[in-house]
């Protein structure tokens, strides 16, 4: 925010030396390519031969142009703080290879041709709008202490055109109203300039949609690993705790049951209940933990943390697993989500007798399928389990559908690429 | 008979000596980690290991690696493993070798404790204990094939079988009478085309390779 009082003033005079300063470095640079197309045009001209001089200009222009657009990168940071963004990602350390390639890629690409549009032909534009916001400063100074200097002017040159009570105060007033446009002049056109570099130097807008689609993605892995990682820390903590104490629990209650023999009655049957109470409880909770990331899953893969999930269920389930090899672990731990989620599904709402689990590779796809004969009905946008399941699936750019009519079968089929 | 204890919660393992006490067994070592079981079973040459599979570092398989390194090592000594979960693979591995003097269970078990006092004994004695949930996942992956050719009690019996059971014990949890059992079991190996073995854990290894040659 901009302060009000006094402070102002000095705001505006700083900003303008900026601008000016941004302005007169320009103009140089704006011309640089000058002398190259003027010298083509007269040693055209002198020979009467067009093609040498312009194949030599062009080579001239087309590998001069990647360092004046560096320099222009460097004007517009050190003046106005504004990054143009490279247009290529960094090639990394430098080597023949990676010169090789960022040559023939400069050469072929479109970016190469906004470049040498802006240094060949906006420059001069551009160098012309800097003078005359230059030749403005300058007059404008000049009218507003023309009564400072009008008297050195001689005398014959002074009568013409200086009167003092005439063209001087005409002169001062236009001066002052130069001046006071001035930082908006200079602003202006160091605003334009900056933009014209943007669009033309920077990234083109599909560039800039392409890196951001990989930054996108490269952020959507790191995010899908932290849960994975949240999830196996989870787990760990919960199996090395909670779990460990529950065990225990349960065995010290079984061991004051069987080595009590002469309870009363009623303790008895309050000891044996909460002894039943906590089998339960570990149950419950492994069954939670184990849908969370078992250690299994990364230790022996896909095919060996599934049985254990299939054979915890009620339900019969008929398991088959063809991997070749073991897929990649983001996928892996997706595709034990979906069967895991599933088949809580069948157990919960189903009713089915007879559950198949199907995994497969076809092609570059890892193929979920968990098929039940159950009642069917299933709606993936009703239940928050099965859209879960869905965006998790997404959140691989993987394929997710439900098939489920009422009165069954119920199919649930995730899709998951898997090119390593 | 002497026992060595390898467990990575103090908590649980404090119960653990407790219960084999209680089974009239002899604890000569807690240990934390499977280096440090080894070493324990070098020095004490106990009867039997009661190991957990996920110890430190890697809290993984250790207990799997180790209960091998000790059949290799000290054939003599009976190995049971506890876990919080039990897989068919890790099952696969430790029966791989021998299968008498092996018991692999879920940790929840030893809340039961007669029962489990009873497992480990019959385990130390050179029989085979396995939990019915490894046992579950063993029959999934032959759910299509001649198991359909079972029926249900058959089934029953055929996992009981798998759990390292004798025919009093099937007869015992099924509230059959032995020659049903035995009965169930001569159908059984007819439909299954497995050789006819007697009784102990040659049946077991039986019913075992059967299960497991599916494994893909």
């Amino acid at each position: 925010m901009i302060r009000p009082g006094p402070r102002r003033p000095a705001l505006r005079a700083r900003r303008l030396r900026r601008d000016a300063g941004f302005l007169a470095v320009g103009v140089p640079l704006h011309l640089a390519l000058v002398p190259v197309w003027s010298w083509a045009a007269t040693f055209t001209a002198r020979t009467g031969h067009w093609k040498p001089a312009f194949q030599v200009a062009a080579v001239l222009v087309v590998l001069g142009a990647p360092l004046l657009t560096a320099v222009q990168r460097v004007r517009h940071r050190a003046f106005l703080g504004v990054d143009v963004a490279p247009p290529e990602p960094d090639p990394g350390p430098w080597s023949w290879a990676v010169a090789a390639r960022q040559v023939s890629r400069w050469l072929s690409s479109a970016q190469t041709w906004r470049q040498v549009g802006y240094h060949l032909l906006l420059g001069p534009l551009l160098a012309a709008a800097e003078l005359l916001v230059l030749a403005a400063a300058v007059a404008g100074l000049a009218g507003a202490t023309a009564y400072g200097w009008a008297w050195a002017v001689p005398a014959p040159g002074r009568r013409g055109w200086l009167g003092y009570a005439t063209q001087l105060p005409c002169y001062t007033l236009a001066g002052l109203l130069l001046l006071a446009a001035l930082p908006w002049l200079a602003g202006a056109t160091a605003r334009g300039e900056s933009r014209a570099a943007a669009a033309l130097l920077g990234p083109s807008r599909s560039q800039r949609l392409q890196r951001r689609v990989e930054h996108l993605a490269e952020s959507r892995t790191g995010l899908i690993e932290a849960v994975d990682a949240e999830r196996r820390r989870i787990e760990r903590d919960l199996h090395d705790g909670t779990q460990q104490r529950l065990v225990s629990l349960a065995v010290n209650l079984g061991l004051v049951l069987a080595t009590t023999p002469d309870l009363p009655a009623g303790a008895r049957t309050a000891l044996a209940e909460a002894h039943l109470e906590a089998k339960d409880a570990i149950a419950e909770l492994n069954d939670l933990v184990r849908g969370l990331h078992p250690a299994v899953l990364e230790d022996r893969g896909l095919d060996a943390a599934l049985s254990g999930l299939a054979a915890r269920l009620p339900v019969p389930v008929r398991l088959r697993v063809d991997l070749d090899e073991r897929v990649p672990p983001g996928v892996e731990s997706v595709a034990y989500f979906v069967v895991s989620e599933a088949l809580t599904n069948v157990t919960k709402h189903a009713g089915a007798t007879r559950t198949e689990v199907t995994v497969e590779q076809v092609g570059p796809v890892l193929r979920v399928n968990v098929t039940d004969n159950g009642l069917g009905g299933a709606d993936p946008s009703a239940g928050t389990g099965l859209s879960g399941l869905a965006r998790r699936v997404g959140s691989v750019d993987g394929s997710f559908h439900v098939t489920s009519p009422v009165g069954g079968p119920t199919t649930v089929t995730a899709e998951l690429p898997c090119a390593r | 008979m002497r026992a060595v204890i390898a467990e990575d919660s103090v908590l649980l393992r404090v119960g653990l000596v407790k219960v084999l006490e209680m089974g009239g067994f002899q604890v000569v070592a807690e240990v934390g980690d499977a280096p440090s079981l080894l070493a324990a079973v070098e020095q004490h040459r106990p009867e039997l290991a009661l190991v957990d599979v996920r110890m430190p570092p890697a809290f993984t398989d250790e207990g799997v690696r180790a209960a091998l390194e000790i059949r290799r090592s000290r054939p003599g000594t009976a190995v049971v493993l506890l876990s919080q979960y039990v897989e068919e693979r890790y099952a696969a591995d430790l029966l791989s070798a021998d299968t008498s003097g092996v018991g692999y269970l879920l940790k929840q078990r030893v809340a039961d404790v007669t029962e489990f006092v009873e497992t480990v004994r019959r385990v130390a004695a050179g029989g085979t204990a396995l939990d019915p949930q490894v046992v579950a996942q063993l029959l999934l992956r032959r759910s299509s094939d001649p198991l359909e050719r079972l029926t249900p009690r058959e089934r029953d019996v055929l996992a009981l079988m798998a759990e390292g059971h004798s025919n009093t014990g099937i007869a015992e949890s099924l509230t059959i009478g032995e020659s049903a059992v035995a009965k169930h079991i001569n159908n059984i190996f007819a439909k299954l085309d497995l050789p006819v073995a007697d009784t102990g854990h040659r049946r077991v290894l039986a019913v075992l390779r059967f299960l497991g040659t599916s494994q893909a």
